[in-house]
């Protein structure tokens, strides 16, 4: 049996990024439905819309990513929203923000998750791993050209199945009377 | 004895369970030597298919020797080597009658349950949902087969298991796939699905005749498969489904196309594969019937579609205007298996087809459990398992 390198992606890669969808989830569903409660957090009042949006963005990154069988797109994409919510985040650090020590905390979570985002990314899309070719496998004593309609010869559908002769192409020739679709 | 049993989505455990007895005269005790897992138990496993209970013993693919037979069963003696088809049959009522088998009236032991879900029951069915009988399957020990002198096929010495054991589903299920396309030798025969199914109803096509057979799926392990069997295969992760088949056949798309997908379709870069994984996720939808609307699309009109692949239940944004303006004709429906039993058994004594070439995991019925999340996962270039009790 011959191999072949496919582009797919192994267990524990996607084991990682079926995290990450479930962490996108999860976080979207906190910035959808408490974005007061955060923005007060970070002192950053007044965006709560943003957050939202913020929110629906996590929360479709992370279907996708749960739902897709080659969830790479999606993880590159929630490698662009980590680049968003790190530029938003450093808007924050400003020293006239009390809250500027948790948004630095906020910075390295982000940071952290981006690290992971990127390693998931990166698997996903570089992914080989060994597929074999079943190309020998015929399943017919010759080859499928030399195979192709002997069945034809002893084999005719049963009336049933077959598309009645009024509804049949103009040109065809008339069906011959059905046979029993045994030979037993 | 030890079986394989559903505790749940994603969860089959090897358990110890009670040895099967003769209930009724006409049953027969079956000891397994040979059964496999079906795509359709995948749908099973992951929890597509209402009506399953915890404990419930899998398994509708399977061969092996009678043991023990009912007073009453005239065809059967113990010793005999039988295949046993997945639909359970009487062979008396008006449907078995005119061969549609796999729509009997009797054999559904939970017909009531039936009829209020379907309308009219179909059919018992093996190691499957409640809703069609909840009979104990065959991934196990021993099967107490009902209605054992109607259905089990009786196999020669001398045939091995491997060749013989896809009489129980999947070969008659390609086979009537295509049979029911009435493939015409100037037909393009387009096939969605290259798993065991697909692989079968490839190679009928072939043998029936059609002049041109295209296979499309997205796994190359399998797509190598299809090509092995006389198929011009389409990947679909790389290139466009529509466009390619219309290019095989001069723009008019192929006069005969067949599901054998089912409600578990992986096409993931569409919008309307995105819609259906969205609403499922939602228990909005339970099926995602995507390659059934781009069948409706790309077949030529007044062509056929042919669908062996399983339904659960509700599929949304079926383009019937488009099915019906094209004046296409569908067919569809468990697969009749004693219709075709007799007829294939001959092909393959005969070495026309040998089914075995499917095969390409072969475990102790211990590993059962490890090997359905290896054949859900595609991993290992599995396409088809065969467990040994």
């Amino acid at each position: 049996m011959a191999f072949q390198q496919s582009s797919r992606a192994n267990g524990s890669v996607m084991a990682l990024a079926r995290g990450l969808g479930w962490f996108s989830i999860g976080l979207g569903l906190a910035e959808m439905l408490a974005p007061r409660m955060l923005g007060k957090q970070l002192g950053m009042e007044g965006k709560e819309s943003l957050l939202r949006f913020y929110g629906a963005r996590e929360m479709a990154a992370g279907v996708g990513i749960l739902m897709s069988d080659n969830p790479g797109p999606w993880i590159w994409g929630r490698v662009a929203g980590d680049a968003l919510d790190l530029a938003t985040l450093a808007t924050g650090l400003d020293k006239q923000n009390p809250r500027n020590g948790n948004v630095a905390i906020a910075v390295a979570a982000v940071a952290g998750v981006t690290a992971l985002d990127c390693i998931s990314a990166r698997a996903l899309t570089g992914a080989t791993r060994p597929v074999p070719d079943y190309s020998d496998r015929r399943g017919m004593p010759r080859p499928p050209e030399e195979m192709r309609g002997a069945a034809r010869k002893d084999f005719t559908p049963p009336r049933d199945m077959r598309t009645p002769e009024e509804l049949r192409p103009f040109r065809s020739q008339p069906a011959q009377e059905p046979v029993l679709h045994s030979r037993a | 004895m030890r079986a394989l049993c559903w505790h749940g989505k994603e969860d089959i455990r090897c358990d110890r369970v009670p040895d099967p007895g003769i209930e009724h005269p006409r049953d027969a005790i079956v000891k397994v030597t040979s059964t496999a897992i079906c795509g359709s138990d995948l749908h099973l496993y992951d929890g597509f298919m209402p009506g399953m209970q915890s404990g419930d013993i899998m398994g509708h693919e399977f061969m092996g020797e009678v043991v023990e037979v009912g007073s009453e069963n005239k065809k059967l003696k113990v010793g005999d080597r039988v295949v046993v088809p997945f639909t359970i049959i009487c062979g008396e009522c008006d449907q078995c009658k005119r061969g549609y088998f796999s729509v009997g009236e009797r054999t559904n032991r939970n017909k009531d349950l039936a009829d209020k879900v379907f309308g009219h029951t179909t059919a018992g069915l093996f190691g499957y949902t409640h809703l069609t009988g909840g009979y104990p399957g065959g991934q196990a020990e021993y099967v107490r087969v009902p209605y054992a002198d109607v259905a089990p096929v009786k196999i020669p010495d001398g045939i091995e298991d491997e060749k013989v054991l896809f009489l129980s589903d999947i070969f008659p299920t390609g086979w009537q796939a295509a049979v029911q396309c009435d493939i015409e030798p100037t037909d393009t025969v387009a096939i969605w699905g290259a798993g065991p199914v697909g692989q079968m109803t490839i190679r009928s096509a072939i043998l029936l005749g059609a002049k041109q057979v295209v296979a499309i799926d997205r796994l190359p392990e399998r797509l190598s498969m299809a090509r092995a069997g006389g198929a011009i295969t389409i990947n679909f992760e790389e290139e466009s489904v529509i466009e390619r088949l219309n290019d095989l056949t001069g723009g008019k798309g192929p006069e005969k196309c067949i599901d054998a997908v089912g409600l578990e379709a992986h096409a993931t870069a569409t919008i309307d594969s995105i819609y259906d994984r969205a609403k499922q996720m939602l228990m909005l939808e339970t099926d995602r019937p995507h390659v059934l609307r781009e069948i409706f699309y790309v077949c030529r009109p007044a062509g056929t579609v042919s669908m062996p692949g399983v339904y659960g239940g509700l599929s949304d944004k079926i383009p019937l205007g488009m099915f019906m303006n094209k004046g296409l004709t569908l067919r569809t429906g468990q697969t009749h298996v004693n219709r075709w039993t007799d007829d294939l058994l001959h092909r393959i004594e005969e070495g026309q087809i040998d089914p075995s070439f499917v095969i390409t995991h072969k475990v102790a019925l211990d590993d059962g459990p490890r090997m359905y999340k290896t054949f859900r996962d595609k991993e290992d270039g599995c396409v088809k398992v065969v467990l040994k009790p």
